[in-house]
């Protein structure tokens, strides 16, 4: 009785969405004898094709005529052509490795910044959130909780992470504060190189490390755990159960994780925008933000320099992408 | 019954007429940024406004000063933008400004009134009406008194150099363990004034940027060493990059600083903020080896072109720009005003109580008479901007260690032909 109730509400419920199906199907069945199935596939994936073209294709194309073409305005009909004079003003240089040589030296101090900040965040932050994920995964107290503590930054607007940290390491902040509690000197962490730089790597870290985290607690948690008892019956070493078994077969969640933070990191931008301002001097001024300030924040902006220099960026982005499907389709061979 | 009917069919036709009215009724978006308490009094004079022009909307938008200087010209550039905005980048963003003179009921009182200032506002060789300024400006330093007094230190008098005022902050700091001497604005206009008092000149014989010269040089050179041996406060010019710009009023209103280059657009914003927790006082510009010079300004309010109902934008702006309105405004914000006959008619009530803001009011117009020649041209210059940025990005990074004074100057020259190149293109 209850079952044949139940049948009838859902019945009633469902008929609204069952008579929209039936008025789709008559368009749709005639659509498809005449562009056959395979042109029903085309079909479907129009609206998304669509979507992809206006806010991918169409921008990337008006930024590559951007690139070729000078002047302040914004209207492309009414830039001209200036061929690849942008490139060659980021790209013109006695010696790239000194950047106070090249003529868009502000460019390359930007470049040089960024190979440092990836090399730096990537790698800290690797090993941090690999050890942070096995502690996570064992039998700790209040398992749940610590999890959410770790990831819970990840939710914060990259804004509000900026400002906070900003509050808490300036001159009055927090962690001067505790220093002079204890009697010691104060550290300048925002207006020091050294300092601000770690600052910069350290508040990144902190705002991104959970999500690496969790890809890498899934991955954790898809390892057989025979494999770790069989390992242990053996008399193997927890130090080498972890080189053996847990590093290879996190090696696919470790991949991606490595890509994305790559990715992510050459792309650093906003909390380390609001935290440093690029400061002090340019030692926090990444290519984005160099992208930002010529295109867009400067007194007169230049939106062809800033083009060229993001579709340079783009192509280092392309590289780390080729580099990851490289390594992917290795690994899969191997 | 048939009374009741025409009772209730003259109710519906009066709500729909006002109804329609309302509705119908022209909206002006005003982009509007605030110092101090000017965004207040202008929303209760746009309020009176609207009371007795229903047929217009007016809406305040209250932004931040970085929105008006970093999205406004985006969208300005894009063919948008508020049918009306308050700007202090005024000159080189000309070409935005609708010309108001067909849509004012009384041209020739704008010209009479605004005319001296109309060349910050308009493209060179325009005869233009785009807009007025809101309040003029100057730049100039401000004293803790307090501070010197408890260090047991004079205020440096009203002839002092740049070396006096430094030299008597840095013990003031010294004696009050304070973190710094001074703090400058870390923007180019600021820089500007000291630069003039050195002897510097912006602009060449035919108009276009000069090299930078000797009064730059100087007084660069010795924000640099002050930066070095820590009187100057690194964390407003060190701490950002590029041409960013960074104000250090709330280090001043904190007690962190003696002593603090601004301008007297901070009257009200120090008054409202300090309160009665320290003295104060506005010093004028210290001297350089030529001058006393600090820079001129000020924010505009301006019509843009490419607003859709310039009518309704006309007679706001003549409100908005009525003797009566610029008076209020003037008095209750504690702004200097750029109305001509408001200032020759005098008899200005500030609206404060405060002997301090009354006195910094008179130090800023008794300074006003020091603005050097070459300062006073560089707001209806067009490549001033171009001078500013330049002049920030390069000496931020001379103060970091980045760059030595000489490879600075070289920067700041490459730089500032660059945009000339680019805006030529």
């Amino acid at each position: 009785m209850i079952s044949n109730e139940k049948t009838t509400i859902g019945a009633v419920l469902s008929a609204p969405v069952r008579w929209l199906a039936e008025a789709i199907d008559i368009p749709m069945r005639w659509w498809q004898g005449i562009a056959g199935r395979p042109g029903m596939i085309s079909f479907f994936l129009i609206p998304n094709l669509l979507i992809f073209g206006m806010f991918v294709l169409v921008p990337l194309f008006i930024n590559i005529v951007y690139s070729v073409t000078g002047g302040t305005e914004l209207f492309l009909s009414d830039r001209s052509y200036v061929g690849g004079a942008h490139f060659n003003r980021l790209l013109e240089c006695e010696n790239h490795f000194n950047p106070n040589s090249c003529r868009e030296d502000l460019f390359w101090i930007a470049l040089w910044n960024t190979i440092k900040f990836v090399f730096t965040q990537v790698s800290v932050m690797i090993v941090f959130a690999v050890i942070t994920a096995l502690i996570l995964n064992g039998k700790i107290r209040a398992r749940a909780f610590w999890r959410a503590v770790f990831f819970f930054p990840v939710l914060l607007s990259p804004v509000v992470v900026g400002l906070i940290w900003q509050w808490m390491l300036q001159r009055q902040g927090v962690f001067n504060f505790i220093l002079f509690q204890f009697d010691a000197q104060a550290i300048n962490w925002l207006t020091e190189r050294t300092w601000a730089f770690g600052a910069a790597v350290g508040v990144s870290i902190w705002a991104h490390v959970g999500f690496y985290v969790l890809i890498l607690l899934a991955g954790l948690q898809a390892i057989p755990r025979d494999l770790y008892e069989a390992a242990e019956m053996d008399g193997t070493p927890p130090a080498r159960a972890f080189w053996r078994i847990t590093l290879p077969l996190l090696w696919p969640n470790l991949l991606v994780v490595i890509v994305l933070a790559l990715i992510r990191a050459v792309q650093v931008f906003d909390e380390v925008y609001v935290l440093t301002g690029g400061g002090p001097g340019t030692s926090n001024l990444y290519l984005t933000q160099y992208i930002y300030e010529v295109g867009f924040a400067s007194i007169l902006r230049n939106p062809g320099l800033a083009s060229a220099a993001s579709l340079i960026m783009a192509s280092i982005l392309v590289v780390l992408t080729l580099a990851q499907l490289g390594l992917t389709r290795w690994k899969d061979k191997k | 019954m048939k009374e009741k009917f025409y009772k209730g069919l003259i109710a519906t036709a009066l709500s729909t007429t006002l109804l329609s009215s309302a509705a119908f009724a022209e909206e002006v978006r005003v982009m509007w940024y605030s110092d101090g308490v000017e965004g207040e009094v202008m929303s209760d004079l746009l309020d009176r406004f609207m009371e007795k022009n229903p047929d217009i909307d007016v809406i305040l938008d209250n932004v931040a000063y970085q929105v008006v200087s970093e999205q406004l010209p985006i969208a300005l550039e894009a063919g948008n933008g508020p049918d009306i905005a308050r700007v202090t980048n005024l000159k080189a963003q000309s070409e935005h400004w609708l010309d108001l003179t067909p849509y004012v009921a009384d041209p020739a009182y704008w010209q009479e009134n605004f005319g001296d200032k109309a060349d910050w506002m308009r493209p060179d060789g325009s005869d233009a009406i785009t807009g007025f300024m809101t309040q003029l400006t100057l730049t100039g330093g401000f004293a803790n008194a307090t501070l010197f007094e408890q260090a047991g230190v004079a205020l440096p008098g009203a002839d002092a150099s740049w070396d006096d005022w430094v030299a008597a902050s840095a013990e003031v700091a010294k004696s009050q363990g304070l973190v710094a001497a001074f703090a400058l604005d870390r923007s180019g206009h600021r820089l500007s004034g000291p630069n003039v008092s050195f002897g510097a000149n912006y602009i060449a014989a035919d108009g276009t940027p000069a090299p930078i010269d000797d009064g730059v040089k100087a007084f660069v050179t010795k924000m640099v060493e002050w930066t070095n041996g820590g009187q100057n406060y690194r964390d407003v010019w060190v701490s950002a990059a590029g041409s960013s710009y960074r104000a250090a009023a709330e280090d001043f209103i904190n007690a962190q600083i003696p002593y603090y280059y601004s301008g007297s657009w901070q009257i009200a914003n120090l008054a409202t903020k300090i309160g009665d927790d320290f003295d104060w006082v506005a010093t004028g510009s210290p001297c350089g080896s030529d001058a006393c010079s600090g820079m001129a300004g000020g924010a505009g309010l301006v019509a843009v072109k490419y607003t859709k109902q310039p009518e309704a934008v006309g007679r706001v702006m003549d409100y908005l720009a009525s003797e009566e309105v610029v008076r209020e405004f003037t008095e209750r914000t504690l702004f200097l005003p750029a109305h001509k006959n408001v200032v020759a008619s005098g008899g200005l009530n500030f609206d404060t109580d405060s002997d301090q803001v009354k006195a910094a009011l008179s130090a800023f117009v008794e300074a006003s008479g020091n603005v050097a020649p070459n300062a006073a041209a560089l707001p209806a210059w067009k490549w001033a901007s171009a001078y500013y940025g330049a002049l920030v990005t390069r000496t931020g990074q001379a103060m970091a260690g980045e760059l030595s004074l000489d490879e600075a100057f070289d920067r700041m020259n490459a730089d500032i032909a660059e945009q000339v190149a680019q805006e030529n293109q």
